[in-house]
């Protein structure tokens, strides 16, 4: 399928992979032999018809390992033509677009290669323009030790990206309570539940290629031949992401609770934290990206290659700006590095609810309605 | 590389388990092995692609069987289902080769699963591979380009170079072009013949026309007629087959698993005229399955109708194709086009000879019918609960037994002028193809792949020490 014809996607179309994703399901559960691999077959196996929103959820607790795939005795060229992972990859996509908020935002998954650019560009341009209208070219290209708020004032600093942040949490939480509101109805989450689906995210456990304990040998990615590496790399990113989170949030309650103003010492904890994560953040999204672009192409939809990678992008960017700013804090090239930097998280935020950010939400959803109903 | 070297070691015709276990045990012998597989890739290991398990002996459980499997038990369960119908020393030398099964599969990339529920009652008895027999293949064929084996697809082995008694060349169609290649030593693991309608009517008459093959298409059975034409003795009659119940809108060949329908023993179980025709209730299913697709065989067109009704849909595993509905019998009988009161008929009589009990569905519940002839022996609650499904089956051939004969080194048995039993110098077989020294009848899961295992190891050895000396 086609770039444009994915973008087209009409009501019709969007029916079609709901369709093809049941008649899979239906082959799948007369079959039952990928069970060791994932969750997804466990879970299909609990149910013996499919709504359009069972289907959802089954999509979003796939994480594309392509296990069940290469093992699939159904596979093109059969004519039962099987291939989960391809057929679950585009309906995810769907379930993207069709939870977020305002719904007329929806398009923007489909341009988020060029959204992303834009963006960023667009975020660059703005602080910098702010900054040299406010502040005169010697505070902007002067020295200031690592002072960032002798360029941006620390309140127009928090509250500008503060704001944007919050939207984002918001557009994301909304899009998980309607998900989960749709897909696991009337569900009451147990202490039991929220632990073992944290835990399964946290491991990311269904990339792990399930079996006997000692021999999970991983994903079939980026092709058949079986790998730990996706898994890695994801890690990484996911990690360091986190911690460049817990670094932002450290200083924030330094800042506020015990009054210590930035800059930080290199062995300081936000430092150090945000060097650390700045590290994954730069090895784990090069390293997905680059088997991204070996990928076997008959597991993936090749339509949300733009959208993978465009985030992947600029989480490096993010973070290579942001080492960057770290590294010249001293110089004259702060005040200039500092909105360059800031450019890139701005439209880190704003895209964070339009674009591959979003997975993280829907897979959690999933993850949490798979663990309740594991207990039967 | 995609042409064919003109002179190897060993060669190996087929590309399911038993050839690949025989390939890998040779090639680890420092044996030159080509592989000669008629499918194309895609399509490759013949009926291996569709397995799921193996029955293998254990003397306690592991991650992935649930407690012990002694050989003594093996060989019993063996000697039932074949009712004492196989070659007892082969089938004990076959049983007690196949303990370290699980070992060696690993050992050459096999992954398989802990005990989970689709284990269908054998968890036990049987290791299930984690992703099934597709997965295992690719692993062996993994295994196989680290050890150097030159594996071509597409690749027909029409005939055999044979003089006084060994083998020396085979001759090969590759890629549209003619080629006589050269070995020391012939690995046959071709396959039965159950994809030929043609032989199967030799032992099954036209009834042959209204099988399903369950597995690959490409399984003919041309290199057992090559050796059976050049003397080969043979093991097993030509209808004996591991043939079961599969939906009659399954496609000719290669529907695999999913195509498989457990309604019977809930079940009434009619034929084109109707009638019921044979005890749905007999057994377990895990113990009956296998009887099905003979039973099929038998009736009119080779189709029968599983009949249930609301209460008993949800008590199987669903099916691939949706059964046929309908709110009454009448209605439904039109559904599956078969006469209505002779479908109402049955269906009342049978509900008439039903008796009250406790229903359990997991267990031999001796709920049966009275004075109904043939009796359902368990699980008979009538069918009274709209609205009522219909799934039509037919018989699904999984693999003929009809075999060359073979010894313990798996070397192919042979009649010479005088009439007396000769093993071949160097030709060797290994899994179905040999199958029917084993299952001279019925069937036990997982059965065909130890065949293949052990014999395709025991070829290969025998092989491998053939070019070394």
């Amino acid at each position: 399928m086609s770039r444009t014809e994915i973008t087209e996607l009409q009501g019709d179309q969007l029916a079609d992979l709901h369709q093809e994703a049941r008649r899979l399901m239906t082959i799948c559960n007369a079959c039952r032999y990928c069970e060791g691999y994932c969750g997804v077959f466990p879970a299909m196996m609990r149910q013996t018809a499919f709504s359009d929103r069972d289907l959802d959820y089954l999509a979003n607790l796939c994480h594309g390992c392509n296990g069940c795939y290469y093992a699939c005795q159904y596979a093109p060229p059969h004519e039962f033509a099987v291939n989960v992972p391809q057929a679950f990859a585009r309906l995810r996509a769907d379930t993207y677009r069709r939870y977020t908020w305002p719904g007329f935002l929806s398009g923007l998954f489909q341009r988020n290669g060029t959204l992303v650019s834009v963006l960023m560009a667009g975020g660059i341009g703005l602080v910098l323009a702010l900054i040299h209208l406010f502040q005169p070219p010697e505070v902007v290209m002067g020295e200031h030790a690592g002072n960032f708020y002798a360029v941006i004032p620390h309140n127009v600093m928090a509250w500008s990206f503060g704001g944007v942040f919050l939207y984002a949490v918001g557009v994301l939480l909304l899009g998980f309570l309607r998900f989960r509101r749709d897909t696991a109805p009337r569900a009451a989450e147990t202490a039991l539940s929220v632990a073992g689906a944290t835990h399964d995210a946290l491991t990311m456990k269904y990339m792990g290629g399930g079996g006997v304990r000692g021999r999970m040998d991983g994903c079939n990615y980026p092709a058949e031949s079986f790998s730990q590496v996706r898994r890695w790399f994801h890690q990484m990113t996911f990690w360091g992401f986190l911690l460049c989170f817990a670094a932002t949030s450290v200083g924030t309650i330094y800042h506020y609770l015990f009054g210590w103003q930035a800059p930080y010492g290199y062995t300081s904890l936000p430092v150090v934290l945000g060097t650390v994560g700045g590290i994954g953040l730069l090895i784990g999204p090069l390293g997905l990206i680059s088997l991204k672009r070996v990928a076997d192409p008959a597991t993936q939809d090749g339509a949300q290659r733009g959208m993978d990678t465009g985030f992947l992008a600029l989480l490096f960017l993010v973070s290579l700006t942001g080492l960057a700013l770290l590294l010249w804090r001293d110089t004259g090239y702060m005040g200039t590095l500092l909105a360059i930097h800031l450019g890139t998280v701005l439209a880190l935020f704003l895209t964070l609810p339009y674009g591959k950010f979003v997975h993280a939400v829907y897979r959690y959803a999933a993850l949490l309605r798979n663990r309740r109903e594991q207990r039967f | 590389m995609t042409g064919l070297s003109e002179k190897v070691d060993v060669i190996v015709v087929g590309g399911g388990g038993a050839a690949m276990a025989a390939a890998i045990t040779a090639a680890e012998r420092s044996a030159r092995v080509l592989v000669l597989e008629a499918a194309p890739k895609d399509f490759r290991g013949g009926n291996t692609r569709h397995v799921r398990n193996i029955r293998y002996a254990h003397n306690a459980a592991t991650d992935f069987v649930t407690g012990a499997y002694p050989v003594d038990e093996y060989y019993d369960d063996l000697l039932r289902v074949t009712q004492g119908n196989t070659d007892k020393e082969l089938s004990r030398f076959l049983i007690e080769r196949s303990e370290d099964a699980a070992d060696w599969m690993t050992a050459h990339g096999v992954r398989f699963q802990p005990p989970l529920s689709g284990t269908i009652g054998l968890d036990r008895t049987n290791a299930f591979f984690k992703g099934g027999g597709k997965a295992l293949l690719n692993a062996y064929y993994a295994t196989a380009e680290k050890l150097g084996i030159e594996c071509r697809y597409e690749a027909e082995v029409t005939d055999l170079v044979i003089e006084d008694g060994a083998f020396t060349a085979a001759r090969v169609r590759h890629q549209g072009r003619e080629h006589t290649v050269e070995a020391r030593a012939l690995v046959v693991a071709a396959g039965g013949f159950q994809a030929d309608i043609d032989w199967l009517k030799e032992g099954w008459g036209e009834a042959a026309e209204g099988f399903l093959i369950r597995g690959t298409g490409y399984n003919k059975g041309r290199m057992l007629r090559v050796l059976m034409d050049r003397g080969a003795q043979t093991a097993a009659e030509a209808d004996q087959c591991h043939a079961i119940a599969i939906d009659a809108r399954s496609p000719k060949c290669d529907g695999g698993i999913a195509t498989r329908v457990d309604c019977v023993i809930y079940s009434i179980m009619v034929n084109r005229k109707g009638q019921r025709f044979y005890d749905e209730g007999e057994d377990i299913w895990p113990k009956r399955y296998a009887i099905w697709g003979r039973l099929l065989a038998r009736q009119e067109d080779q189709i029968a109708f599983g009949i249930v009704d609301a209460k008993a849909n949800d008590l199987f595993m669903p099916s691939m194709y949706p059964p046929l509905k309908s709110d009454t019998i009448r209605g439904l009988a039109k559904a599956l086009e078969l006469d209505p009161g002779a479908l109402e008929k049955t269906v009342a009589e049978y509900n008439a000879a039903c008796r009250p009990g406790e229903f359990k569905p997991e267990v031999l519940d001796g709920l049966a019918t009275e004075g109904l002839t043939p009796p359902k022996s368990n699980w008979a609650r009538p069918v009274d609960t709209p609205p009522y499904y219909g799934y039509p089956l037919k018989p699904g051939i999984t693999f003929t037994y009809l075999g060359v004969k073979v010894d313990k080194q798996a070397r192919v048995q042979f009649t010479d002028a005088k009439g007396r039993t000769v093993p071949a110098a160097n030709i060797f077989a290994a899994g179905e193809v040999m199958s029917g020294n084993i299952l001279g009848q019925g069937y036990a899961g997982g059965v065909g792949m130890a065949i293949g295992l052990v014999f395709g190891r025991v070829a290969g050895e025998g092989a491998a020490r053939l070019v070394s000396n």
